[in-house]
């Protein structure tokens, strides 16, 4: 099934007439730069999901909120699409634009508003980057927790739009427990802020509705989020394994343990090779998992606990144990895992990276079924993992520029996703739908459960112009991946299609 | 492991609930949703068919390992938390408890959080996932038993103080932690000011503080954490031992200062709930300057006993971006809108929702505000 927008499946597009609606915005955004000429677009035709490219048909770069509001009171008046990004480091394809749709680019919105010591928050415009609000915070001992991989990249817009987690979500949490307040502009350009600069506010939870919305209930135009105090020390441990099974059980363990760690990752053999290869983090390559585990907090916690997590593993059958002995040992362990993926990328002229998240202990049962669906698709999958809370990272390894891989890439990493939602986890932890996982929703939701979603989302775009296409699937959408899915079942003649359990 | 205790009292009523709502929403009937009838203090009265949720109990899935439980939302609270204690585990957020009949779904569905909140979160943030009942009787599923979700919309932490307006709750799916491995309680006898400059220091230091309350002349501070920076800490910040009792009493709302009447809204001087901004300036109450009040939270959430008008005590409020919740008497001045209006926008999008989600006004009608 194809991913870029389909009138059949997705919805009829509105027919606009590009000159019209680039003369109706002009005359009503005084100033706002728009871009039009073909040469212009190009840059922003895709996302982070770059195998997916579309030509919006205008891309807007407001510099005010005022601009901002009359675009989108104008594109509800003339019934225009209208997609909202911010860095384009996306992986799920939630930026696509669409080529009868303006792209309000939100990237001009960078600047740092303030920041509290005292009240520990940071009030932020959209467009600025993740890592810049922990950078600006730092002379104040404070940091921003969530840390995506991207996030030397990534604006804290998108972050908020997707819920962007990283590798410390477990302790720490997603960008929906560090944000407390956002500022709103409706597709009808009305203002309203959601949560407060008090730790609640009255009314329903929309600041949590909000976050994870894929730019599809408004446009977030300012975010405070909440600082943390810098951890006094973080200490890492990395762990050997010769079997997969043992380091996932091992991760259990530690939890058992009555520890949450900062961070704990996992990574297969491929993955640990293709870090070792590119950055020589000094992993065991030999081994058939490693699991770092990062322990902070004050200093004598933190000893006490390197104590327990060091039994632990040795108790899991961990073949070694090696801890950081000063923080540029720990950055090295740390960067094998940060540059995982473009190490992945240098073994494969393309790689796709999958997001599915499952619970822990069906660990070993999903790495069997992905090395089963890798056989059986000839294409090879690196495993990188945010263990600590079971969310997955599988790179499915492919050539673009063989005929029909690039298909066979899709078509396994779906499967994948399927088998998540088989074990009881979901399709996405942490990258959003976007369009990537359009598909997928069909599998992970019954027909009833997502005409809640089209509820939620028509009480604040009836018309349905805030980005149309991603999130959530038409009812058509679905029904023709429940045909495709049965007609499967039958050819393969295991019986029915699968269905989330509870 | 995951453990799936089960007591006498564990059944499934989710197909006679989902029954009644499918009756009630075609008769147009609202309903009045109760767990155990100890939270209908907290809101607007609802005129209703009574829809109980008592008998839908037990813990239908719980695993210590994955640090995940679900529960269905008439269990007990103390149920919950007595098998979650066996464990070693907690809800980090200390929900309060108002007696025994307490369920898992009133919980929830107020949204009210303990003296951790400032530290370990809120309610919603340990929620997972839900199913739910919605209008047409069908029970869905959102959110699920993974630690990162993001698939759809999040409408599991938004049924989260909705006070059971947008559908009825079934079950609930937490994320829980371990108990912390040491505790001291410290109390200091300094006044309201130096006890807020100390905080604000504290906080930009990674001290395992994680409940702070001053309350007439004194700040009271419990510490959790590993042994070693709990005792390390305790001895730096100084002060009297303090009896362990007092956060127990501070979380279900038992302490003196409540005088037993906050769930009764019994008092002839209105009890209030403010929730403000850390490091507030004085609001100017004239009948409760800020010395008189309780300030939990670290300062965020301060109970008042004043007889100003509602507006007006609501705009002193407002002026520092935060809000004031009525829990006065249940008539004359102030009773029929106990939580701060909303502005007119958001009001609007409150009401598209409602209607989006619950067409004929059949789930606890006007619990929150007297639109929807």
């Amino acid at each position: 099934m194809n991913i870029l927008y389909d009138e059949r499946l997705d919805g009829a597009a509105p027919k606009l007439d590009k000159g019209a609606v680039r003369d109706s915005l002009a005359q009503a955004v005084p100033g706002l730069m728009l871009l039009h000429r073909e040469e212009d677009l190009h840059p922003f035709e895709c996302d982070g999901l770059s195998v997916y490219r579309t030509l919006p048909m205008l891309v807007a770069l407001p510099e005010t909120l005022t601009q901002v509001e009359e675009l989108l009171k104008t594109c509800h008046r003339l019934g225009v699409p209208v997609v909202t990004r911010g860095a384009g480091t996306g992986l799920s394809g939630g930026a696509l634009p669409l080529e009868h749709g303006v792209l309000l680019v939100l990237s001009r919105f960078s600047r740092i508003l303030e920041i509290d010591p005292e009240a520990r928050i940071a009030r932020v415009e959209p467009g600025v980057r993740n890592l810049a609000i922990s950078e600006a915070a730092s002379p104040y001992g404070l940091y921003y927790a969530p840390d995506p991989s991207s996030q030397i990249a990534c604006s804290i817009g998108g972050n908020v739009a997707e819920n962007a987690g990283g590798v410390h979500c477990l302790k720490y949490g997603l960008t929906v427990h560090n944000v407390i307040k956002v500022e709103v502009l409706t597709i009808e350009g009305e203002h309203m802020t959601l949560g407060s600069d008090a730790l609640d506010a009255p009314g329903f939870d929309l600041l949590a509705l909000f976050n994870g919305s894929e730019g599809m209930l408004g446009v977030v135009t300012e975010i405070t989020v909440k600082l943390l105090p810098k951890p006094e020390t973080a200490k890492v441990l990395m762990a050997s394994f010769d079997d997969v099974e043992k380091a996932g059980n091992a991760v259990g363990s530690i939890i058992a343990a009555g520890i949450i760690p900062g961070g704990l990752e996992m990574m297969d053999n491929l993955a640990i090779r293709a870090a070792e290869d590119f950055i020589g983090a000094g992993y065991p390559v030999e081994a058939a998992a490693i699991l770092l585990c990062e322990l902070d907090g004050v200093e004598a916690d933190v000893d006490d606990d390197c104590e327990t997590v060091r039994r632990v593993l040795e108790a899991a059958g961990a073949t070694g144990i090696q801890q950081a002995r000063d923080d540029a040992e720990r950055a090295k362990f740390w960067a094998g895992r940060k540059n995982a993926f473009p190490a992945v990328g240098r073994m494969s002229p393309d790689y796709y990276c999958m997001d599915g998240t499952i619970p822990r202990r069906e660990l070993a049962r999903v790495l069997k079924g992905i090395s089963d669906l890798s056989e059986e698709y000839g294409l090879r999958v690196a495993n990188v993992f945010h263990a600590g809370d079971g969310n997955m990272h599988p790179l499915i390894l492919f050539d673009a520029n063989t005929p029909g891989e690039l298909d066979e890439a899709e078509a396994l990493g779906g499967k994948i996703l399927e088998l998540c939602v088989e074990v009881g986890g979901t399709i996405t932890g942490e990258h959003g739908v976007g369009r990537e996982k359009i598909n997928q929703m069909c599998a992970q939701f019954r027909p009833d459960e997502l005409a809640t979603f089209r509820a939620a989302k028509a009480a604040f775009d009836p018309k349905g112009l805030l980005n149309p296409g991603k999130n959530i699937p038409t009812p058509a959408r679905c029904s023709e991946f429940r045909m495709i899915k049965s007609a499967d079942a039958k050819s393969a003649g295991d019986g029915s299609p699968t269905h989330s359990p509870g | 492991m995951a453990t799936t205790a089960t007591t006498p009292h564990d059944h499934d009523a989710s197909e006679a609930l989902a029954e009644r709502i499918r009756q009630a929403n075609v008769t147009g009937t609202p309903l009045r949703i109760v767990g155990g009838e100890t939270r209908g203090f907290y809101g607007r009265p609802v005129a209703g068919e009574v829809l109980s949720t008592a008998e839908h109990r037990g813990i239908t899935f719980y695993d210590p390992v994955e640090l995940v439980v679900s529960v269905r939302s008439g269990t007990p609270l103390a149920e919950l938390e007595t098998a979650l204690a066996e464990q070693g585990q907690m809800l980090p957020f200390e929900p309060p408890r108002f007696g025994e009949t307490s369920t898992v779904g009133g919980m929830v569905a107020t949204g009210l959080s303990g003296p951790r909140r400032p530290w370990a979160g809120s309610v919603r943030d340990f929620v997972l996932g839900v199913r739910v009942i919605g209008h047409e009787g069908i029970e869905q599923r959102f959110g699920g038993q993974v630690m990162k979700n993001v698939a759809g919309y999040d409408l599991s932490r938004l049924m989260v103080g909705a006070q059971g307006t947008l559908g009825l709750l079934t079950e609930v799916t937490f994320k829980v932690l371990p108990l912390p491995g040491a505790s001291r309680s410290l109390r200091l006898d300094i006044s309201l000011e130096e006890a807020r400059n100390r905080l604000a220091d504290w906080g930009r230091e990674p001290l395992p503080i994680s409940a702070a309350a001053w309350l007439d002349g004194a700040l009271h501070i419990r510490l959790e954490g590993g042994p070693s920076s709990v005792a390390a800490t305790r001895e730096r910040l100084g002060g009297d031992d303090l009896d362990d009792g007092f956060w127990p009493a501070l979380r279900d709302m038992a302490l003196d200062f409540f005088n037993g009447d906050a769930t009764t809204r019994a008092s002839d001087r209105p009890l209030w709930r403010l929730s403000l901004p850390h490091r507030t300036a004085s609001l100017g109450l004239t009948d409760a300057p800020e010395a008189t009040m309780l300030h939990d939270w670290a300062g965020a959430q301060c109970w008042a006993r004043s007889a100003i008008d509602a507006e007006t005590l609501r705009n002193a409020c407002r002026r520092v971006d935060g809000h004031a919740t009525y829990l006065g008497a249940r008539t004359g001045s102030g009773s029929d809108a106990p939580f701060t209006p909303l502005p007119t926008v958001l009001l609007k999008y409150h009401r598209n929702l409602k209607t989006e989600l619950d067409p004929k006004g059949i789930f606890n009608p006007g619990r929150l505000y007297a639109a929807f």
